[in-house]
């Protein structure tokens, strides 16, 4: 291994779904405590600590988890990047061992969301009594509902009629057998938020939310969190070959935002940031889409994750319908997605999402994901995306040692 | 007839109702709300354009579920306006998806949304069908 390499050397997650016994802080130093036993360190080797938390935002996660845990006076960078929050979080520790400023790093993510509702839109003020222009578009009263949607399954509903107005193909059944996908994954994930199956019938009868976006075709609010203990190549070096056996290599990890487009200042523009991303993503890691053995990307609706086959380039440009026709995104099929059942089935507190996901991948590229195992996977790639925009990519590989 | 009030400073009331935008003078890029720079290029100079009032769905959704006191379903809806964006409400359709369709040409239209205590009503702005 090479001394600049990034390594994650110890990983855990919380069981995502209903905490009503624990708070942030308890569920932040269950994942942390779990990272660390997993990593074979404490707290006290810990150089730097990255905290995401996006409810929370402000009420600094880092120091708080350090009070229960231990105050050593390491730094800590508490993010809040949308629903980027945990990948920042990673990265922010990533960036602390590749600047050279430590050589073992913290990061976690934690959020209670269980009941949450719309996260989004979910209330609006009442008109005034005098209507007087304010705001950047000049508003006499509030436009939610009035001018569009805000709420996200409508947002991202839309991201989803885009794509089939543009490439066509798509149906309200078709997105609904996304969601079956990632609900049959779950049942076989003990951490998942919802582990049981779900009949198309099911999904497509449910509540409708934003057509075509059902209720089990949104994300999963709920409570949880994730951790991870990253190090540098040389740090590795000097540790057991037990954890140089079991440590994942970080062959990429990508940061990007929303370059201008029309209309991205209209509906979301998901697509390009992703794009870019991936592509920076496979450069850094010196390995393209055909190299990948599982895919945990951002269903934060079902209609998202169609468009991310493509912008991830696991099809070809346009070939995202006929990609997921194939059964290629089963887990049986050939590029598994959301084994871990997504955020539709396995759930979305946003904070802990982006490390989540590397815990997933990294699992299986460990072999220790039991009965729901991609057998013999090497490399796997994560994927988070935040409105505002902020889209995280990792690439992760297997240990050569 | 009571004063009025457009609900956005972006839609233009009178004989012919209308959105503008703000367009850069360097790189042509187009807003809605009030510009500290160009997001595209970081000019900041700007010029008022008229947006064409015809246009066709470029993507929807029907929204079931909303915040209390706003009326449900409604459909949501991304309109392409000659080649700009514009975010609103599809009007004046049943809100079902054999009725409204991707690529269903759409034309602007304006309607109450609400009157203050001194009578003063907001016009707002939403797309209806129209003849291809």
């Amino acid at each position: 291994m090479a001394s600049d390499d990034l390594w994650i050397l110890g990983i855990h997650m919380t069981k995502f779904g209903k905490h009503l016994d624990k708070d942030l802080v308890d569920l932040a130093a269950e994942a942390v405590t779990g990272a660390l036993a997993d990593g074979g360190v404490t707290m006290a080797e810990m150089e730097v600590v990255a905290a995401g938390c996006l409810m929370a935002a402000n009420a600094g996660m880092g120091q708080q988890l350090q009070k229960q845990l231990g105050q050593t006076g390491a730094p800590v960078y508490n993010v809040a990047n949308a629903c980027a929050t945990g990948a920042t979080a990673l990265r922010v520790a990533l960036m602390s061992i590749k600047a050279g400023e430590a050589d073992v790093g913290l990061a976690f993510g934690v959020e209670k969301l269980a009941g949450a509702g719309l996260l989004s839109g979910g209330s609006r003020k009442d008109d005034s009594d005098t209507f007087a222009p304010s705001g950047r578009y000049g508003a006499v009263a509030p436009i939610d509902g009035r001018i569009g949607t805000e709420i996200m399954p409508g947002v991202f509903a839309q991201i989803g009629m885009e794509y089939g107005h543009r490439y066509g193909g798509t149906s309200f059944e078709l997105f609904a057998r996304i969601s079956e996908k990632n609900h049959a994954h779950s049942a076989l994930n003990p951490l998942a938020a919802y582990s049981k199956k779900m009949t198309l019938e099911e999904i497509m009868g449910d509540f409708m939310v934003a057509y075509p976006n059902t209720r089990p075709m949104c994300s999963a609010n709920c409570d949880g969190a994730a951790a991870a203990v990253v190090v540098s190549g040389s740090k590795l070096r000097t540790l057991s070959l037990e954890q140089q056996r079991r440590a994942v290599k970080i062959s990429a990890s990508v940061l990007t935002t929303d370059p201008w487009e029309e209309a991205c200042q209209v509906l979301p523009d998901v697509n390009t940031l992703t794009r870019n991303a991936a592509t920076q993503a496979y450069e850094q890691a010196g390995l393209g889409p055909s190299d990948l053995d599982l895919v945990e990307l951002h269903d934060c609706f079902a209609t998202a994750e169609l468009v991310h086959y493509d912008n991830l380039m696991l099809c070809e440009q346009g070939g995202a319908v006929d990609f997921f026709e194939s059964g290629a995104t089963w887990r049986d099929g050939s590029m598994p997605v959301n084994v871990s059942g997504g955020l539709e089935s396995k759930g979305h507190p946003i904070g802990a999402t982006g490390i989540a996901n590397v815990w997933e991948v990294a699992t299986h590229l460990r072999g220790e994901a039991g009965p729901r195992q991609i057998e013999g996977a090497r490399v796997g790639l994560t994927h988070v995306i935040g409105l505002g925009s902020a889209c995280g990519v990792h690439i992760l590989e297997r240990s050569a040692a | 007839m009571a004063k009025q009030i457009p609900l956005v400073d972006y839609l233009v009331l009178g004989d012919r109702p209308h959105l503008v935008a703000h367009e850069c003078t360097s790189c042509g890029a187009r807003f809605f709300d009030r510009r500290n720079a160009c997001a595209s290029c970081g000019r900041t100079e700007f010029t008022r354009v008229d947006i064409p009032t015809d246009g066709e769905v470029r993507a929807f959704t029907i929204v079931a579920f909303a915040a209390p006191g706003i009326p449900v379903p409604y459909v949501a809806a991304l309109v392409d306006c000659g080649g700009t964006s514009v975010r609103a409400n599809l009007v004046n359709v049943p809100t079902d998806p054999e009725h409204v369709t991707l690529g269903m040409p759409v034309r602007l239209t304006t309607e109450v949304v609400g009157t203050d205590t001194e009578d003063t009503e907001a016009i707002g702005f939403g797309f209806e069908p129209r003849e291809a």
